[in-house]
């Protein structure tokens, strides 16, 4: 299914491309050896680099350019061995030397592309069309003095990669996917914290719609939204309003744009002519950049798995749901907790009890799978009581419960509480000729062919042994009876 | 290429330097001089050449990742015309 929205004059589809920048995790700035690290007494993490003084030089932080690497090749994309830093020159109180080293004409990687995966199922393909690395800006406090601006320059210069994807993108959901996926890679490499909150990942969302068939549009570029559920209202907002532009006879305007989630529209930023004249020019204080791809090689070497391929690996390996391994693969931790569980063990088992159980229980607590209440091991101990029949799946509920509040072993619960499963088929046979006795009607009813019952009486067996039964025995008790 | 006033008077204000009316003509044949000098580069025929940023050959220069700067506050307001406390401030911004 498409998404589009209905105008007066038909049907119209949203054409969104999103520029992403992504702090890069290093110790130190790009070009100083200032702290990299957030927080900090303001105007601390600053070298005099950074302040922009006169006859200071920059000098490349190596591991921004790793870190660069391995994002592209994360993204499948191309390496390019040559790349150049560019001055971006604008005039900003937080922006000391006039101008952000960036690239521009030569950036560090090239085309590549992003695997989403929708909610019904649907896999599209998105195109990265760039990733270059960037400084960051200072900081303006607007809120501190009635007429000045008070500037922290600890986020000056300090590394960002920005990710440009095509235009391909053609819903606010695809929207979404897309950043969580990004988000989900960059994790996974260790390379950015992906954390939309504190604006070490922001979007730059850029927006037009058509008719379809046709060309694109004129887009409009929505600043620095910082939360994902930000970044698919203002696309939906922003479509409405120029929807509504063009049907009025209008004509929409290449300009950017603010969203203000607390009234939910878009509103006009720079609407300065001169916005987008940079004038880029070679930075003068830096050679072009040359890697070998010698080095590339060993980087891609020393990656970790990534969460497609270990999406795929979980299906094959454990025979899992493709559903189920994506979701099992959300998060590095996550996935590392569920291998621990199901190794040597029932591997669908296990992904039914962290999916289900352990999620639900660590929703309801507010917890993280880092701090789990019930550790791998201590689940993957309950599933062995239950693999060797110890309890069955009903009581292991119980259990689970109980681990939960405890946090004791599952062996000691189930020896605490005497939920020993009852293999003795003497007191079953026992309990299953009272049951019969009891409901002689029903029996009759089943004889009959209300085959139906025969789950009556296996509950009414169940119940008569406090839920201690083994089924398996159960069942076979009750059909040899009947 | 040659500039014409309003563009002197645009390039003026992107680089933030108020200037004169009366001062564009000169500017104009200043920069349009500087122009048409370095013009005539077009007369080098550079198919297929690879273009040159430098004339040493060197590779450019990175460091390791360690925090080797920074933890000078007052040397970098030591300039700042307007500190308060720890912080630069600049007449309100606000977009």
């Amino acid at each position: 299914m498409s998404y589009t929205l209905e105008g007066r004059t038909g049907t119209w589809e949203i054409v969104v491309g999103l520029e992403v920048h992504a702090q890069v995790i290093s110790h130190s700035k790009l070009f100083s050896g200032a702290s990299a690290s957030y927080g900090g007494e303001p105007n601390t993490h600053v070298s005099l680099v950074d302040a922009g003084f006169p006859g200071m030089l920059p000098v490349l932080n190596h591991e921004c350019v790793a870190q660069a690497i391995r994002t592209g090749l994360g993204l499948r994309a191309r390496i390019n061995l040559e790349s150049r830093f560019d001055r971006k020159n604008y005039f900003y109180a937080d922006l000391p030397t006039g101008y952000q080293i960036s690239q521009f004409t030569h950036p560090i990687v090239g085309e590549g592309t992003v695997e989403i995966e929708l909610g019904d199922g649907t896999v599209r393909h998105i195109g990265i069309t760039r990733l270059h690395m960037e400084q960051d800006a200072g900081k303006s406090m607007h809120d501190q003095d009635p007429t000045r601006s008070f500037i922290d320059l600890n986020r000056a210069g300090v590394a960002l990669m920005e990710i440009v994807s095509e235009p391909d993108i053609r819903s606010p959901e695809e929207a979404g996917a897309y950043l969580r996926k990004l988000r989900q890679i960059l994790r996974y490499l260790g390379t950015c914290d992906g954390n939309m909150e504190e604006g070490s990942m922001r979007a730059d969302v850029n927006v037009s719609v058509r008719k379809a068939g046709e060309p694109f549009r004129t887009r409009c570029e929505i600043k620095n939204v910082n939360s994902i559920r930000y970044v698919m209202h203002a696309i939906e907002v922003e479509a409405t309003r120029q929807i509504a532009v063009w049907e009025d006879g209008g004509e929409v305007d290449q300009e950017t744009r603010l969203f203000d989630p607390s009234r939910n529209e878009t509103r006009s930023l720079r609407s300065k002519e001169d916005a987008h004249d940079y004038r880029y020019f070679p930075d003068p204080d830096l050679l072009p950049l040359v890697v070998e791809q010698a080095w590339v090689d060993e980087l891609e070497r020393a990656l970790p798995e990534l969460p497609d391929d270990k999406r795929d690996r979980f299906v094959k390996q454990y025979g899992i749901p493709r559903y189920d391994a994506s979701v099992l693969v959300a998060e590095q931790a996550i996935a590392d907790y569920y291998e621990e569980v199901a190794k040597g063990r029932d591997a669908r088992l296990a992904a039914n009890w962290v999916t289900g159980d352990l999620f639900g229980a660590l929703n309801r607590t507010g917890r993280s799978i880092q701090d789990s209440p019930i550790s791998a091991q201590a689940l993957g101990g309950m599933l062995d009581l239950m693999a060797d029949k110890t309890i069955n799946g009903k009581i292991a509920k119980e259990v689970f419960e109980d681990m939960l509040e405890t946090g004791d072993s599952a062996a000691d619960i189930v020896d605490r509480k005497g939920l020993k499963q009852v293999t003795d088929t003497g007191a079953i046979d026992a309990a299953v000729a009272d049951v019969l006795a009891r409901n002689a009607d029903k029996v009759a009813e089943y004889r009959g062919g209300k085959d139906r019952l025969f789950g009556f009486f296996v509950g009414q067996v169940m119940k008569a042994m406090a839920g201690k039964a083994n089924p398996a025995i159960v069942n076979e008790a009750l059909k040899k009876v009947l | 290429m040659s500039l014409d006033p309003a563009t002197v008077r645009r390039i003026a204000r992107l680089a933030r330097i108020g200037i004169d009316e009366s001062d564009l003509p000169a500017l104009q044949g200043e920069l349009n001089g500087i122009l048409g000098w370095v013009e005539q580069l077009n007369e080098v025929d550079v198919e297929g050449v690879t273009p040159m940023v430098g004339t040493g050959h060197a590779a450019l220069r990175t460091r390791d990742d360690v925090v080797t700067d920074g933890n000078c506050r007052d040397a970098v307001l030591s300039n700042a015309p307007d500190a308060v406390g720890p912080f630069y401030t600049v007449p309100k911004v606000v977009e």
